[in-house]
């Protein structure tokens, strides 16, 4: 292996060189930062700047460098050099626009730069290029659960951009719900009309697809591994087992419609009260001619109940809304338009959802006759002739209607598996010993879809109201477990168009999961990142800590309880580094050396200077940000403050904050996401553990004899430029007003 | 400014909101080629210029920052801004496109310093706060504007103020010798994402958009609200800067009605609930909302956003299209006229501030578009004949950012397919040959 060679260049340019003493900066960054190639530019980011340091590393063999100028958020791609590990000193964002302006500050902007070159030196001696995850595995085939029409379209789709596909369904035959429809409602112009379902044409496909392989009245038995080497064991109806090796899951488990029994109040159990489902059932013996009910008798006059247990307010029901429903029911209504215009058919409905282009099958089905009332059914009587109790939303009064059949729009229930909360809790107990909870942990794998062999539990995670979905209004497909897509209902309440673009996408994903675990490259929100966790096991005591923490489940425990980790689960937000008591764990580009080598190159003024120095350590995806769009805005702060992006708040080790007291800083701000049950951390819970870490750290400062607000922690938004600055000078005061730390010194 | 090369392999995405970011970054994820082509100045779209998203009122620029790190971090993405398709001939798997770039005047040199800005003294209207203040004539479109590089707005070139600029740059990155150039392109597949626009509230007489200050529409609002927006975050009105305390939200401004919009633009019901939160974070107990809506449409567990929206006692739900607005001279609140539709009431409602929840209408209507496409009666994408091009986002139809973001990761997936079926015909038609 060759040496590394170390080099810092130092812009001059956009004013640096005009307000900042550069050569003062290349001594620093020579003698101090002990770099052997030390050069400053008037204008680094331009071709000839980029091509002296790409000259640099090609002929003169420069491995690792600094370079100080703009922001790391600025310049990215003049300043990528791939085959070099790269820090970045912010002088320009960090310090030029930040520092008030004027002469009087010259000293404190000089040391606050001095500092951050210091910073970046430090960091990039600690630096190693990421060679990509070695563990890295190049199964790119997709497998499916479900063979609905949203796992058919995701095997469809897969299948069709040139990737083999396993497609597992439990039952007997390729449909799912959608095979039992009549018709679906229409996905394109003219949106007047119900259209045939497509779903027999489709199984037909899937059968057919030279890259589909299909297991029918099979499920999972085990699913183990990561992207790009998952295995997972088929249980076939003979009791066989098959294992299939493949890369990425798609799980595209459907829903069950809400038990129609749960609403007696509303006809649920009593003749001629069915559900959607049910009417489809009646429309597709009817086959286009007059609907009968189940006692044979044509239906000439037909209510549909919407949000029949859903939008529930007792708690008792389902408390969101289905959103396909009114469309369906919309739907049902012209089945007995088109076959008999006479029939009466009222859509009872509270608030008539049907957006985009449903608008149009909304008005197809008023000029087909429909007849919509605002109202809120009550009770429901089913027999011979049924009648609604409700109230009429508009005329705000009681009444009554009557029917030969009343429909209720009941809503869609995810077959999401197991609730993972709920598993936690119990395997904890079970692991404790307690038979009944073992007992309930076995029935709970019993239930599960995936049998995930993992640490966290045998399914996915569920958002809200036990649905797979994403936390994330921008990523829709951003799990929590690697590799593993949720789609169609299962995902979110959804229509038969929804999942099939839904399906579409979340094939995308799958496929992508397995070219970046090829590559060695991590999932997304890092995917340009090569760099993966490694312990040095060791050191090791066994706390179970980062397996616990870990939010993506990506590290499992030998039979030892240490470690292992599987790097392509991994996300490489680095909770599992803050975690970790005896400091094991790193990233080739990111460690507790990374960043700790940094909080040490600063240079700590005595007590007497009265110049306090602050560490900011910031989330780098929104906090960073903040700080550097209020250098954009030139908003003026505190210059003893020396900022150091992070990962994620969930990365910070507590002795960084340690060390940083120890050596003198006089306060610690962190800056993370906002927590809590809407939470933004796109780690799921870096700040949360980041305020619970330091809420220990109180005994460590009462150890020391300081006080405890010398380390505090803030949400900070991405768009509070001009708050961050108001909480640094904020803080300065306060601490200006508690006084030096007692700790100068004795670093 | 050369050319980027590009193939039958190369996927074009034309528009560069969230929803083409997501498309490109997709397919770049999957070591596609991809080039990103949008016709403004920066990357971002109308998401950008979101205060906060429902429901849970994080910020779109989080996002944002996530999706502008991907495209840095990937070789694979070509973005070109200012740029638009003006042609696309041929067929699936191998069209010729052509695109016209306008000149930005301002090269790669750029640093972002700002030092044109500081020198040139001429303003114009801001267009990302959509007019509501003006922004100096040689700027960079918003603090997260990618690339983060100066435009210098065409009106100035030719006067003394561009020269200015000029001289102001010490990286010789203003060049005024800029044209426009037109560049062809050979790609495989073509996804839009080229968005939606607010609909001209103009257009809608009995509300008075044109005539009263204080009727100002959805998206104007979330600017008033934003930090960043013209007024510093504070909701201020616009015909005499007071505090809007009252504010009125007129649901389906445009929508839903055969005389605008024919669709329901999904998001307005959902965006008004937010923006009420907006008002009441402003003024706490002295805040008042009333939401004018025919139905909310709160689609799956949005309700639960409803439900908590219902419970907040500073806002109220009036079920009724609004006829008209009036004008009380004296004090100058816009006035509501209408019948409640629950136990039919009149009303004639003053209110501080008229928010209109203006429908989505696709950003191409009216846009001359390659004969293959496939529009529905709104004019949202449904596809291509050849089935060679495809729609994304709001493009294809109307979508909350969610929704965007997941059909544009499907038209991702429609555009590998398409690249992956030449490159398989061309892989056997060599073998036979």
């Amino acid at each position: 292996m060759s040496e590394n060679k170390f080099a810092a260049y130092i812009c001059a340019g956009c004013g640096i060189g005009d307000v900042l003493d550069v050569p003062a900066l290349e001594k620093i960054a020579q003698k101090e930062g002990k770099m052997t190639v030390v050069k400053s530019h008037p204008f680094l980011c331009n071709e000839e700047g980029v091509q002296m340091i790409r000259d640099d590393i090609e002929k003169d063999g420069v491995t690792h460098l600094c370079i100080a100028g703009c922001s790391r958020r600025a310049k990215a791609e003049a300043f990528s050099f791939p085959t070099a590990a790269v820090s970045r000193a912010n002088l320009r964002e960090g310090v030029l626009w930040v520092v008030a302006e004027g002469s009087e500050h010259d000293e404190v902007r000089q040391e606050m730069a001095e500092d951050y070159v210091r910073m970046g030196c430090a960091e990039v001696k600690k630096m190693k290029l990421p060679a990509g995850n070695p563990a890295r595995a190049d199964n790119k085939r997709v497998l499916v659960v479900g063979g609905g029409v949203s796992g058919m379209t995701a095997a469809l789709s897969a299948a069709d951009a040139g990737y083999e596909v396993v497609l597992v369904e439990k039952t007997g035959q390729l449909g799912g719900f959608a095979a039992n429809l009549h018709r679906r409602v229409p996905f394109a112009s003219p949106y007047a009309d119900p259209q045939p379902t497509g779903v027999e044409e489709m199984a037909a496909k899937v059968a057919d697809h030279p890259k589909i392989t299909v297991h029918l009245n099979a499920t999972l038995a085990e699913t183990a591994g990561a992207p790009g080497r998952f295995t997972a064991k088929v249980a076939q109806e003979s009791g066989s087992v098959v294992e299939e090796a493949v890369g990425a899951i798609v799980q595209a488990t459907g829903f069950t419609p809400y038990d129609i029994n749960k609403l007696p109040e509303l006809g649920g159990g009593q003749a001629n009260v069915v559900d959607q489902a049910g009417l489809e059932a009646l429309a597709q013996a009817a086959n286009g001619g007059p609907i009968k009910r189940a006692d044979g008798k044509e239906v000439k006059s037909v209510v549909f109940v919407q949000c029949a247990g859903q939008r529930d307010e007792t708690g008792q029901h389902l408390p969101y809304c289905s959103g396909h429903c009114c469309a369906t029911s919309i739907k049902q209504a012209m089945y007995f338009k088109d076959a008999n215009p006479d029939v009466d058919t009222v859509v009872m409905y509270q608030d008539l959802r049907v957006p985009g282009m449903g608008e149009d099958f909304y008005r197809s089905a008023q000029q087909k006759g429909v007849i919509f009332t605002k109202g809120k059914a009550s009770k429901v009587s089913g027999g011979d002739s049924c009648t609604v109790d409700f109230k009429d939303l508009i005329l705000d009064e009681d009444t009554q209607a009557t029917a030969d059949l009343v429909v209720l729009a009941t809503g869609q229930v995810p077959n999401a598996g197991v609730n993972l909360d709920e598993w936690t809790e119990v395997n904890t107990a079970a692991e404790g010993g307690d038979e009944e909870a073992k007992a309930k942990r076995d029935e709970m794998r019993s239930v599960s879809v995936l049998k995930l062999a993992y640490r966290q539990g045998p399914d996915v995670p569920q958002f809200k109201h036990g649905f797979n979905d994403s936390h994330f209004i921008c990523f829709p497909y951003e799990t929590r477990r690697t590799g593993i897509y949720a789609a169609g209902p299962v995902r979110r309440p959804m229509d038969m168009h929804q999942a099939m673009e839904d399906a579409a996408g979340a094939a995308m994903k799958a496929i992508q999961a397995t070219e970046n675990a090829a590559q060695g490259r991590a999932a997304h929100p890092r995917a340009w990142d090569l760099s993966y966790p490694s312990a040095r096991l060791e050191g090791c005591t066994q706390c179970k800590r980062c397996t616990v923490e870990c939010p993506f489940g990506a590290i499992d425990e030998d039979e030892k309880r240490f470690p292992v980790f599987n790097e392509s689960r991994c996300r490489r937000c680095g909770t599992c580094m803050g975690a970790c008591p005896v400091r094991v764990i790193s990233f080739e580009n990111y460690s507790v050396d990374t960043v700790g080598s940094q909080i040490k190159a600063v240079n700590i003024p005595d007590e007497f200077e009265e110049k306090p120095r602050i560490l900011i350590l910031a989330c780098e995806n929104d906090a960073y940000p903040a700080l550097d769009m209020a250098g954009l805005q030139r908003r003026v702060y505190s210059a003893y403050v020396r900022a150091i992006p992070v990962r994620c708040l969930g990365s910070v080790n507590t002795i960084w904050i340690t060390d940083a007291l120890n050596s003198g800083y006089d306060g610690i701000m962190m800056m993370g996401c906002k927590k809590g049950d809407d939470y933004q951390c796109h780690f799921v819970k870096g700040s949360e553990m980041a305020y619970y870490r330091m809420s220990k750290i109180d005994d460590t400062l009462k150890q020391l004899g300081l006080e405890t607000e010398r380390v505090t922690t803030h949400e900070v938004a991405i768009t509070d430029n001009a708050r961050v600055a108001t909480l640094i000078d904020e803080y300065v005061e306060q601490l200006n007003a508690i006084g030096p730390s007692p700790m100068k010194g004795f670093g | 400014m050369t050319a980027p090369i590009a193939t039958n392999q190369t996927i074009l995405v034309v528009g560069g909101g969230i929803s083409g970011m997501t498309a490109a970054l997709e397919a770049a994820e999957c070591g596609k080629q991809v080039i990103l082509v949008e016709k403004n100045p920066a990357l971002g779209g109308r998401t950008a210029q979101l205060y906060r998203y429902f429901p849970k009122m994080c910020h779109p620029t989080c996002g944002l920052e996530i999706n502008l790190r991907r495209i840095k971090g990937n070789p694979n993405v070509r973005v070109m801004t200012m740029t638009e398709v003006t042609a696309v001939t041929g067929a699936r798997g191998n069209y010729d496109v052509t695109l016209k770039m306008a000149p930005r005047f301002v090269n790669e040199n750029c640093t972002g310093c700002g030092e044109c800005g500081k020198a040139v003294t001429a303003q114009i209207p801001n267009p990302f706060n959509y007019g509501l203040d003006t922004i100096k004539a040689a700027y960079l479109p918003h603090t997260m504007a990618y690339p983060q590089r100066y435009v210098i707005d065409p009106s100035i070139v030719g006067t003394p103020e561009a020269d200015k600029a000029k001289a102001a740059c010490k990286f010789d990155a203003v060049d005024l010798e800029m044209t426009e150039e037109t560049v062809q392109l050979k790609v495989g597949s073509v996804v839009w994402a080229t968005g939606w626009r607010p609909y001209d509230a103009a257009k809608i007489q009995p509300y008075g958009y044109d005539r009263f200050d204080n009727v100002i529409t959805s998206v104007e609002f979330e600017r008033l609200a934003d930090p960043h927006g013209p007024t510093g975050g504070k909701i201020l009105r616009p015909s005499d800067g007071k505090e809007a305390k009252n504010v009125a939200f007129i649901q389906c401004a445009g929508s839903r009605d055969e005389n605008h919009l024919r669709h329901c633009s999904r998001i307005c019901c959902m965006a008004s609930l937010k923006q009420t939160q907006y008002v009441h974070e402003a003024f706490g107990d002295d805040a008042s909302s009333t939401v004018y809506y025919i139905d909310i449409r709160a689609i799956d567990r949005f309700e639960d956003f409803y439900k908590k929206v219902q419970a907040d006692p500073t806002v109220r739900f009036v079920k009724s299209k609004v006829a008209r607005i009036a004008l009380n001279e004296q004090n100058g609140n816009p006035v509501l006229h209408g019948v409640d539709t629950e136990g039919y009431h009149r009303y004639a409602t003053e209110h501080d501030l008229v928010v209109l929840a203006v429908g989505m209408e696709p950003e191409v209507k009216g846009v001359q578009l390659p004969d293959d496409i496939i529009l529905d009666s709104s004019s949202f994408i449904e596809g291509s004949k050849d089935g060679g091009m495809f729609g994304a986002g709001s493009a294809a139809s109307p979508l909350d950012v969610n929704r965007a973001v997941q059909s544009a990761t499907a038209a991702s997936l429609k555009a590998i397919q398409v690249i992956h079926k030449s490159a398989a015909a061309e892989k056997s038609s060599k073998e036979v040959a």
